[in-house]
C-alpha cells in the first residue's frame, strides 16, 4: 500500500476523481481553491475524459456542475463558504428538483476566520436548502466522504453538500492513495419538463418530495453518528463533528476519559439521524456539543435542558475551536480540574502586498491624484491597500462598484461632493463587477473605477481569469478583453496604463477624474503582471535593488505611504535602507521619494 | 510501523520563508519511515508577509493541530516570533531559532546565508541545524536524521539539479553550524 502526503483539498478530489466525476467546476477562494486544481492533476488516474473548469463565478459554476448531474454524470462543484452565497439561487432550486447523476457541492468553511469576510457556517445553507451535510475530521476522512456522498446522493436523488473547514482543506495527512478507481459515465438526459422545469404547482410537490426524502437520510445507516467508546457509561455524553471530532479524540486520551464518557461522532449533521436523537434524550442528562461555527447539531436536539453548546453559551459562538478550547470544555463537563495553557495575544506581522507588487504602485498613484477621495474597493490580494491608506470599504465580491454608486448618491446634492475611486481586480471584475458596472452606466454614476489588472487570480494561488485564455489543466482556450467589456457596457472613458510609471499613472487617474465629474463613470486598468506569477511564469531572478544616497534624511514618506517591506527605517529613524532579501527590483521606490534620494543601481 | 514515536513540532516564520516547505520535508521523512504523520498550514491573506505557523504531529494523533504546552519542539526562522510561538512548547521542549543572539540552539541563519549567497536559503540551513542538533544526553531532536531529509530533497528536486545543489549544500551548512555549537 502507497502512501502520500495529502492537503485536504487534494484528497477530496481524488475520492472525486476515484468515484467517476465526469464534470468539476468552481471559482477559487481561501480554504477551497486547490480542490479543482487537484482534480486537473488527478484526472489522469482515469482513462474517460473530465472536464475540469474554473468558472467566472460561484453561481455559474454550480449551474454547469447540476446540468451534468441532470445529463446523469456524477459531477462536482467547489467553492468557499462565502462563494456559496453567490450559488445560493441555484441550490435552493436545485435541492426541491432534485438531481439524475451524483451531484456534490463541496463548501469550504473558515472559522477563524483566517482568510475570509465572514465565519458562516455552510451547513446552515444545507438546513435552509434542506439537503444533507457531511462534516469530514481529517483530509483522509474528507476523501471517504466524496464516495458516500455520491453514494447518498444518487440513493436519494439529491444533492449533496460536503463541508470541510480549513483545516480539512489544509491539513496534510499521510493517506493511502491506491484505491480502484471507478470510470464516468456517457450522459444520457431523460426529459422530464414536470421535474427539471417545473412551475410552481409542481414545485409544491417536489418540495413534498423533497421532506420524505430528508426523513428517510436522517435514518440512512451509511451516515449514522459513530460510537467510538461503546463501554462507556453514565448519564453524560459528548457529540462532536468535524475538527472537533478530532480535537476531541486526543482530549479525551490526554485526560483519561477514552473508556469512561460516551463519545458520538456525528458524520452527517444534517439532517441528524432521528433515531440518534431519541437515543440522545432517552439515554442522556447531559450532552455536550462540539461542532464548527454555528449550533447545527445542537439546535436539533429537541430538548434545550439538556444540550450545552453554542446555544446555551457553555461553547463560544466566535472564532475557531481550537484544540485547547475542546480541551478545556471537555475537562469542565467531566468535572475535571485541569490547567490549560493558552497562547499568549502577541500581536504577528501584519500582512502587506509583496515587495513590486504592481497593486502597491497603483495606490499610491491613486491617493496623491485623489487626496481627499472615498476609496471602496473590493476582495482579493489588493484589500491590504488599505495599508497605504487607499481602501476605505470592502464588502463581497463586485461591491466596490456598486458602493462606489451608493457613495455617490449618498453625497449627490452635498455643496462639496467628495471625488469616489473603486479599485477592482482582474477577476473580481469578471466576477461580479460587469453588472454593477452597467448600473453605474445607466444611473450615470460619477466615479472612477481603477481596474487592477494583474492578468491572474493571485490572492488564492495565480488561477486563471477570463482574460487568460487558458484553462484549469492549462489547455488553451479564449480569452475575454477587458477593454472591450468596459466600452460594451457604455463607459466613455476607458484607458489602460502601467502603473510602475507612477507620474503618468497619477497624470491618467487625475484625468478620469475630471471626465467623472463632468460625464459619468471613467474606468483606469492599471495593467502589471503578478510579481509572484511572473517570477514563476519566466523563472527571471528578481532585478538588483536601488541604491540609497546620503540625500536620505529619514523623512519616513516612503516607509508610511508606500509601505513597501523591502524599505526599512534604521533604529535612529535618520535613514531607509533597503532590504536587499526582499526587494524584488521594481524600482518604483525611486518615484516615490520626495528627496530625490534613491538611485537605480550603477551596474545593471 | 513504529507506532512508539509521538513528536509535535511547531515551525514558525514570515511568509515567503518558507516554512510550508520545511514542513512538508519534515512530513515526507515521516512518511518514509513508515509514520502516520499531519501537518497544518497556513494560506491565503495570512501568507502575505504575515506571520506563519505550522504544525507537524508525527505518530498516531487524530488532530491537525498541536495544543499550546503540547510541543515537544519549535523550529522558528524569525526570532521574534518567539514570544507568540514559545508556548506551544511543553515545559522541556526545544527550540532551535535563527538568531543572531547567542545561545543553546541559536543559528544565525541570515549570515550563513548571506556567505553562501543564497539569501533564500535561510529555512533549509535552521533545518539543517535542527536535524544534527542533539540534546543534552545526546539524543538527536528530531524523529528523523540529517540523511532522510537529504533523499526527500533528492526525491522532490530530481529534475531541477541547481536547486537541489544549492538545498542540499544549505542543509549541510546548517549541519555544521550545529555540530560547532556542541
Amino acid at each position: 500500500m502507497t502512501r502520500k502526503l495529502m492537503m485536504g483539498n487534494e484528497a477530496m478530489a481524488l475520492g472525486l476523481v476515484e468515484n467517476g466525476v465526469s464534470l468539476a467546476t468552481g471559482y477559487p477562494g481561501t480554504p477551497a481553491s486547490e480542490i479543482l486544481a487537484s482534480v486537473a492533476k488527478s484526472r489522469r488516474l482515469r482513462t474517460d475524459p473530465i472536464h475540469v473548469q474554473w468558472a467566472v463565478n460561484e453561481k455559474v459554476a454550480f449551474e454547469i456542475a447540476y446540468a451534468g448531474s441532470q445529463a446523469g454524470l456524477r459531477t462536482a462543484v467547489s467553492m468557499k463558504q462565502v462563494g456559496l452565497n453567490v450559488a445560493s439561487d441555484p441550490l435552493m432550486s436545485a435541492a426541491y428538483m432534485g438531481t439524475a447523476g451524483g451531484f456534490v457541492v463541496i463548501s469550504a468553511d473558515d472559522p477563524g476566520p483566517h482568510s475570509s469576510q465572514t465565519e458562516q457556517d455552510s451547513r446552515l445553507m444545507a438546513v435552509m436548502a434542506k439537503i444533507p451535510v457531511l462534516d469530514p475530521d481529517s483530509p483522509a476522512a474528507a476523501r471517504r466522504m466524496t464516495a458516500m456522498a455520491y453514494r447518498l446522493s444518487e440513493a436519494f436523488r439529491i444533492p449533496v453538500m460536503l463541508r470541510p473547514t480549513t483545516r480539512v482543506c489544509h491539513s496534510r495527512q499521510d493517506v493511502a492513495v491506491d484505491a480502484e478507481v471507478l470510470p464516468g459515465r456517457e450522459a444520457d438526459f431523460k426529459r422530464d419538463p414536470l421535474r427539471w422545469a417545473a412551475t410552481p404547482k409542481f414545485r409544491l410537490k417536489l418540495h413534498g418530495e423533497l421532506e420524505e426524502k430528508l426523513a428517510r437520510i436522517a435514518a440512512w445507516p451509511e451516515t449514522a453518528p459513530v460510537r467510538h467508546n461503546p463501554a462507556a457509561g453514565g448519564r453524560r455524553a459528548l457529540v462532536a463533528s468535524g475538527v472537533a471530532a478530532a480535537h476531541a479524540r486526543e482530549a479525551l486520551a490526554s485526560l483519561g476519559l477514552e473508556e469512561e464518557l460516551p463519545f458520538y461522532q456525528v458524520l452527517q449533521p444534517f439532517p441528524l439521524h432521528t433515531d440518534f436523537i431519541d437515543h440522545l434524550i432517552a439515554d442522556y442528562d447531559e450532552i455536550l456539543v462540539l461542532e464548527e461555527t454555528v449550533g447545527v447539531i445542537e439546535m436539533q436536539i429537541a430538548d434545550r435542558h439538556r444540550t450545552r453548546g453554542k446555544w446555551t453559551g457553555a461553547v463560544p459562538r466566535v472564532g475557531e475551536l481550537l484544540p485547547e478550547a475542546v480541551f478545556a470544555r471537555i475537562a469542565a463537563f467531566a468535572g475535571r480540574d485541569v490547567d490549560v495553557p493558552q497562547l499568549p495575544a502577541v500581536p504577528g506581522r501584519r500582512p502587506t502586498l509583496c515587495p513590486g507588487c504592481p497593486h502597491r504602485a497603483s495606490f499610491f498613484a491613486i491617493r496623491k491624484a485623489a487626496p481627499k477621495g472615498i476609496y471602496t474597493s473590493d476582495i482579493g490580494c489588493y484589500t491590504l491597500g488599505m495599508n497605504l491608506g487607499a481602501v476605505d470599504t470592502v464588502l463581497c465580491m463586485g461591491a466596490a462598484i456598486s458602493q462606489a454608486a451608493g457613495f455617490y448618491q449618498a453625497y449627490r446634492h452635498a455643496a462639496k461632493p467628495p471625488p469616489v475611486i473603486a479599485t477592482i481586480g482582474d477577476s473580481t471584475f469578471f466576477h461580479a463587477g460587469v453588472p454593477a458596472l452597467i448600473d453605474a452606466v445607466v444611473q450615470q454614476v460619477r466615479f472612477v473605477l481603477v481596474i487592477l489588472d494583474n492578468r491572474t487570480t493571485a490572492m488564492t494561488g495565480n488561477q486563471p481569469t477570463p482574460a487568460s485564455g487558458v484553462g484549469a489543466c492549462g489547455e488553451p482556450l479564449n480569452a475575454v478583453a477587458i477593454e472591450p467589456l468596459v466600452k460594451g457596457c457604455g463607459v466613455g472613458f476607458c484607458r489602460t496604463a502601467d502603473p510602475y510609471d507612477v507620474k503618468d499613472f497619477i497624470k491618467l487617474v487625475k484625468e478620469a477624474l475630471a471626465y467623472a465629474r463632468e460625464t459619468g463613470p471613467a474606468v483606469v486598468i492599471a495593467r502589471h503582471p503578478c510579481v509572484l506569477e511572473e517570477a514563476r511564469r519566466t523563472g527571471r531572478p528578481p532585478g538588483p535593488p536601488p541604491v540609497v544616497t546620503d540625500a536620505c534624511d529619514g523623512c519616513g514618506f516612503c516607509v508610511e505611504r508606500f509601505e513597501c517591506p523591502a524599505l526599512v527605517m534604521n533604529a535612529e529613524k535618520t535613514r531607509v535602507d533597503i532590504d536587499p532579501i526582499l526587494c524584488v527590483g521594481c524600482n518604483v521606490c525611486i518615484q516615490v521619494c520626495p528627496k530625490g534620494a534613491i538611485e537605480e543601481a550603477k551596474d545593471r | 510501523m513504529n507506532e512508539t514515536i509521538r513528536q509535535q513540532i511547531v515551525i514558525s516564520g514570515v511568509g515567503g520563508q518558507g516554512v510550508l516547505f520545511v514542513t512538508r520535508l519534515l512530513a515526507e521523512a515521516a512518511i518514509e519511515a513508515g509514520l502516520p504523520v499531519f501537518t497544518s498550514e497556513t494560506h491565503g491573506m495570512a501568507q502575505r508577509g504575515g506571520t506563519v505557523v505550522s504544525h507537524l504531529k508525527v505518530g498516531p494523533f487524530a488532530s491537525p493541530l498541536i495544543r499550546p504546552g503540547q510541543a515537544d519542539g519549535l523550529i522558528c526562522l524569525k526570532a521574534e516570533n518567539i514570544a507568540a510561538h514559545g508556548p506551544f512548547l511543553h515545559p522541556g521542549g526545544w527550540t532551535v531559532v535563527n538568531s543572531q543572539a547567542d545561545g543553546p540552539g541559536h543559528v544565525d541563519a541570515d549570515r550563513i546565508a548571506c556567505g553562501l549567497d543564497d539569501a533564500r536559503a535561510v529555512n533549509l540551513l535552521v533545518l539543517g541545524f535542527a536535524l544534527a542538533a542533539a540534546d543534552e544526553a545526546g539524543k538527536p531532536l528530531l524523529f528523523c536524521a540529517p540523511a532522510d531529509v537529504q533523499r526527500v530533497l533528492q526525491r522532490r528536486l530530481a529534475q531541477r539539479e541547481s536547486a537541489l545543489k544549492r538545498s542540499l549544500a544549505a542543509l549541510a551548512a546548517g549541519a555544521s553550524a550545529a555540530k560547532v555549537a556542541i
